[in-house]
């Protein structure tokens, strides 16, 4: 049985001018457990906190219960309190008189009665609690940043910086990601590849960041400061140790043919190539499915004029593990694919083309050196239609497109038609648009310097058809303002295609347990509270693959996610909120409802030997749960038939007697 | 004063992060309900056990209500649309059982909705109220 | 009237035993009366010809003997499912409750079995033995000279009246035919209390709830009801009761119960074939299962092995409780 004692705070007249506080005190001291019972003016002073701690070893209480203001407000107070004077600090209970009692009801009497029940409710859970420890996990001091990016190399530059290791996995060859393959940036117009590749370049010098390129996450086991990850290092053929990236393989590759990734398909690249010129690390990679010595063992010429030796044809995959405290993903997005959306004739002329490739064709390093050139015959195009969110926004044809604005196509779209005029000023520019959106800072100006200034046409309205006719397009549109229907005879038509995030995101999802919208973006442990963590522990978020960004917004949140990070990293020791869910094995049942709806992967199960009344032993399945994870929701209490899993600090139990006792 | 008015006991689940918080706002702004409701604590609306409710009505409670952040606000991110499941099909059960309805409620309350807290209270009492007292969980297996 | 006989089920276990493709046989064992017969384990074949049996009375649905009898098991146990018992098989498997490996499982048709109640309602008390002729059932009483010849449909169990399945879901070997998923009223009863006033329909089931005496046998019959130790029996789970000063557990056993294995719970209709007092308690669980149809799409539970079931999923766009009431109202 419980000693309680019970402290009824006055709160001055806040609490004592609605509810006779002595009555209180005198009416709580019959309760079961309760040993001593007071009231006082202030609770939370230092003198009303003495009271307390005197009281504690007077009476020898094992429980307090404070009628008092919220436990929002005062509940970490009082339980510093108990453990000043040696209890246990979830050995406290507050009963909240003054919120929801005192300042709500005008009348003593039905006030007094109240905070009576209420301090009631209190007594009886308190004489239920249990002492709790919070648990203790360490961290390791690494984290791993998973995709290459800019969301990617600004995390991993950032924690870097704060003098922690990090790992970069990345998928392609390079790091650099989509921001690499851009020309200029909305809304300053600075070239992307002057601010993006220096940041490439420090990644690749800076002593705490290792580079994973053409590598993969494969398996993700542990919890928050504690993680154990496998990366596959998919075999690339050279080493890469050794190769300069001097680029003679390049040269002397007979398999010229193979589409170009980089310029989306815009041009050829060889069977041994290297993305881009500024690739990090600058290490050729064989493509496995084009090169004829791994398909057939024929050829070798790579191998013969690499005068470094890197060129490794028996090179296989490899898997490293290794440990991490945190893991921040920047899987980054892609343009929608355009089969579904034949009406603008994508896969029927090449002069319809993404605005992606349009950024690739203006690009200095892209397929035509910079110069604006039709896809089909090389010709200066004289009239070019924009049409913007192409399966965005998109709620009627959600099978083929998004509902979901995409938000960076507004901008990128005002970008190109500016870009287009200022250079070929002869060139005629339409933009066809639901609503132009620009809530960016010097985004409206930017847009309205395309209009205003450069004479881009923007009109509202949708484009309906485009149809190849001869070396036109013929481009059938509405203009909703004028009301009615246009027909432009087009030379090229850019699509503003919806972005979605990259498809490797689902499957990493459900290895970190992190949570995924049914858009497949990452959701936020709270959408406005905590938008760069997971609701996974130990799991973070930085760039596009938790929704449409923009640079400036992608290169914030990856900086709030490395302090985040650094904020984690920086703990000797992972302190858990003790108040979570346990599981009594010799009950539970292994059914794994409790695992489905626990959303922080905490749950696992575990085969367990276990003694028989007869002496027997026998083996079951039985959830465990752990506490580093838990976050203490209680999903998993009620969804557990057995009952085998309780709440530490709301059990059953606890709850139940706070019922009873307002019941009563 | 009216003497012997009859005064219904409600029993208010609030989820520790939004609907509790709801509720000391209400207080903080001084905005009136009815004694009648007692609020328990509990850290998010998936915490309610059905048996809670249950409980409260077999013990005398004429109303009970759950209160939890708005869908899509839970901090746990997804407990109140577990908890919006499992109050369906208790709502369903008890009113198929011949609990009148209007004797149970689920509420979505953010932090920053003291008004609506008051609001919802003070409705609820006053359609609890009006059904007077609940005494069918206790007489279930009772034939009269 | 079965259309499978005992004798074909006999032989096919005699001959797994005998070859040690199963170690021991889960069946029926024929009691005094014919109709009093009981699930039993058989370990040889002189005890299964000797006490085996396949008949019109077979209605206890083995799954859940799987749990405890699959434990301590070396080798495999063989369990004849009939269609619906199928659904509680997958269902236990789903919840990792015995190992698959252990079981041998062969899916035998089933054309209804008989509610005992309902041929007593019949013919009367003292019934001595029941044997089939064609459609009908030959009950001969300690009363009556002939034998009494009553319609084998007429006195069909209610949950075979609704069968809502002929289909076996699952089984490693199967006997006889495979049948189909049948369109039933089996939701009807549950829509017409629904349409009732609240104060009808606490009248309803006031009446029947009264009637029970508290005696386990739904729990222990039921194959969702498996827990290694039920929240009836442990004090931590605040529903416990052994003590008549608390009365939460004694009023409220039956609709606990019901929310308990709702979205687990397959419609077997064990909870009322069990049930002494003739307690309708499968209208209980039928209304959790009509309105997670109604609310979250149609869900079979043991349809599949592993799938999630309404109460342990979501969507973002869930009604509201108030709108399921609503909507379901409207839509009656």
């Amino acid at each position: 049985m419980q000693r309680v004692g019970v402290f009824v705070c006055w709160c001055g007249s806040n609490i004592a001018g609605t509810v006779d506080v002595q009555a209180v005190a005198e009416a709580l001291k019959s309760e079961p457990g309760v040993v001593f019972s007071t009231d006082y003016q202030y609770m939370c002073s230092q003198a009303g906190q003495d009271m307390i701690k005197t009281a504690v070893k007077e009476h020898n209480l094992t429980g307090i219960v404070v009628c008092s203001c919220s436990p929002r407000m005062h509940e970490a107070t009082f339980r510093k309190t108990a453990a000043a004077a040696g209890l246990n600090p979830y050995m406290v209970e507050i009963a909240n008189i003054r919120e929801q009692c005192s300042w709500v009801h005008k009348d003593m009497a039905t006030g007094t009665e109240k905070a009576i029940i209420l301090g009631k409710a209190a007594v009886a859970k308190v004489n239920l609690n249990a002492p709790l420890t919070p648990g203790e996990s360490p961290v390791t001091k690494r984290a791993l940043v998973i995709g290459g990016g800019i969301a990617g190399i600004q995390t991993a530059l950032d924690i870097a910086d704060a003098g922690f290791e990090v790992d970069i996995v990345e998928k392609n060859p390079t790091i650099g990601g989509k921001m690499a393959q851009l020309d200029k940036t909305f809304p300053t117009l600075d070239c992307a590849a002057c601010i993006l590749t220096p940041k490439m370049v420090d990644v690749a010098q800076n002593e705490k960041i290792r580079i994973f390129s053409y590598s993969e996450v494969t398996d993700v086991k542990g919890f928050v400061g504690n993680f154990d990850v496998t990366i596959k290092k998919n075999a690339r053929y050279v080493k890469e140790e050794i190769c300069t990236g001097c680029g003679a393989c390049l040269e002397k590759c007979p398999m010229k043919k193979i589409p170009n990734e980089f310029n989306l398909g815009m041009d050829n690249r060889t069977a041994i190539y290297i993305p881009f010129a500024q690739a990090v690390p600058k290490v050729a990679t064989i493509d496995p499915t084009a090169c004829t010595m791994l398909k057939k063992g024929k050829c070798g010429i790579c191998s013969k004029v690499c005068t470094a030796g890197a060129i490794d044809y028996t090179q296989k995959d490899e898997y490293i593990e290794e440990k991490y405290g945190a893991i921040v993903v920047a899987t980054g997005f892609n343009p929608i694919s355009m089969d579904k959306f034949d009406e603008f004739a994508y896969s029927q002329s090449k002069d319809v083309i993404t605005s992606l490739e349009f950024e690739r064709l203006t690009n200095a390093a892209g397929p035509s050196a910079g110069k604006l050139l039709r896809p089909s015959d090389g010709k200066h195009p004289h009239t070019i239609v924009f049409v913007q969110c192409v399966g965005s926004r998109c709620e009627a044809c959600a099978e083929k497109g998004k509902e979901y604005c995409s938000k960076i196509c507004c901008m990128y779209t005002a970008k190109h038609a500016m870009l287009t005029r200022d250079k070929y000023p002869d060139t005629e520019v339409y933009v066809f648009y639901i609503d132009v959106r620009t809530p960016g800072k010097n985004f409206d100006e930017f847009y309205r310097r395309a209009v205003e200034e450069f004479g881009v046409k923007y009109i509202k309205g949708m484009v309906g058809k485009v149809t190849p006719e001869g070396d036109k397009l013929k481009v059938q549109a509405s203009d909703l303002i004028a009301n009615k229907q246009l027909h432009i005879d087009a030379d090229l038509v850019v699509l503003a295609a919806a972005i979605e995030p990259d498809k490797s995101a689902r499957p990493l999802a459900t290895m970190l347990t992190a949570s995924m919208d049914t858009n497949d973006f990452f959701t936020e442990a709270h959408p406005k509270l905590r938008p760069v963590e997971s609701p996974t522990a130990g799991v973070f978020l930085s760039g596009a693959c938790q929704g449409p960004k923009d640079i400036p917004e992608t290169v914030s949140q990856a900086g709030a996610a490395a302090s985040k990070v650094i904020g984690l990293l920086a703990k000797d020791k992972l302190t858990g909120n003790p108040c979570v869910a346990s599981s009594d094995e010799l009950m539970c049942n292994g059914c794994s409802s409790c695992a489905n709806v626990c959303p922080y992967g905490a749950i696992t199960y575990a085969e367990k030997e276990f003694r028989m009344p007869d002496r027997t032993t026998k083996v079951r399945r039985v959830a465990e749960v752990n506490p580093a994870v838990c976050q203490g929701c209680g999903a998993c209490t009620v969804a557990c038939p057995s009952g085998a899993m309780d709440l530490k600090g709301f059990a059953n139990l606890q709850i139940m007697a706070e019922v009873d006792a307002i019941c009563k | 004063m009216q003497v012997n008015e009859y005064k219904p006991l409600i029993v208010a689940f609030c989820c520790n992060w939004c609907s509790y918080a709801g509720a000391d706002l209400a207080g903080n702004n001084r905005l009136n309900y009815p004694a009648d409701v007692k609020i328990i604590r509990v850290p998010c609306s998936c915490r309610v056990n059905p048996m809670f409710i249950l409980r409260a009505f077999q013990r005398g409670a004429d109303g009970v209500i759950i209160c939890g952040c708005h869908p899509g606000d839970c901090h746990y991110t997804s407990g109140n649309y577990y908890a919006r499941r499992r109050m369906t099909a208790l709502f369903s059960m008890l009113d198929y059982l011949g609990i009148e309805r209007e004797r149970t409620r689920l509420e979505w309350v953010s932090a920053a909705e003291g008004a609506k807290f008051a609001a919802t209270m003070n409705d609820f009492v006053q359609q609890v109220t009006a059904l007077g007292e609940n005494k069918r969980l206790e007489d279930l297996r009772c034939k009269k | 009237m079965q259309k499978i006989t005992g004798d074909i089920l006999i032989e096919k276990a005699s001959a797994l035993l005998s070859s040690g493709t199963v170690s021991c046989v889960l069946g029926w064992k024929k009691g005094e009366f014919g109709y009093d017969v009981t699930p039993a384990v058989f370990s040889s074949v002189e005890e299964l010809e000797r006490d085996f049996v396949y008949n019109d009375f077979c209605g206890a649905n083995f799954s859940k003997y799987l749990v405890s009898k699959t434990r301590k098991l070396e080798g495999k146990i063989l369990v004849f499912l009939k269609p619906c018992d199928t659904y509680s098989f997958n269902q236990l498997l789903s919840e990792h409750r015995f190992d698959r490996e252990k079981v041998y499982a062969i899916g035998i048709p089933c054309e209804g079995m008989v509610d005992i109640s309902k041929v007593k309602a019949t013919v009367g008390e003292g019934i001595s033995s029941i044997d089939t002729d064609g459609d009908n059932l030959l009950v001969s009483t300690l009363y009556d000279e002939e034998p009494v010849a009553v319609d084998f449909k007429s006195v069909l169990a209610e949950r075979c009246i609704n069968c809502k399945s002929k289909k076996h879901v699952a089984y490693d070997e199967l006997l006889g035919e495979e049948g189909d998923v049948i369109e039933n009223s089996r939701f009807d009863e549950v829509a017409r209390i629904e349409a009732l006033t609240p104060d009808e329909r606490f009248a309803f089931w006031q009446n029947e709830l009264s009637r029970c005496i508290r005696c386990n046998a739904c729990r222990d019959a039921c194959p969702a009801c498996t827990c290694e130790k039920c929240v009836f029996d442990n004090p931590a789970s605040g529903v416990e009761n052994k003590s008549p000063a608390n009365s939460f557990e004694e009023k409220l056993f039956h609709i606990i119960r019901a929310y308990h294995v709702a979205g687990r719970c397959t419609d077997c209709g064990e909870c009322s074939r069990v049930c002494p007092q003739n307690i309708p308690l499968h209208l209980l669980n039928r209304k959790f299962i009509k309105d997670m149809n109604e609310f979250y799409g149609e869900y079979q539970a043991g349809e599949e092995v592993g799938m999630r079931a309404p109460l342990v999923s979501y969507t973002t766009e869930d009604l509201e409780p108030g709108e399921a009431l609503t909507r379901r109202d409207t839509d009656a």
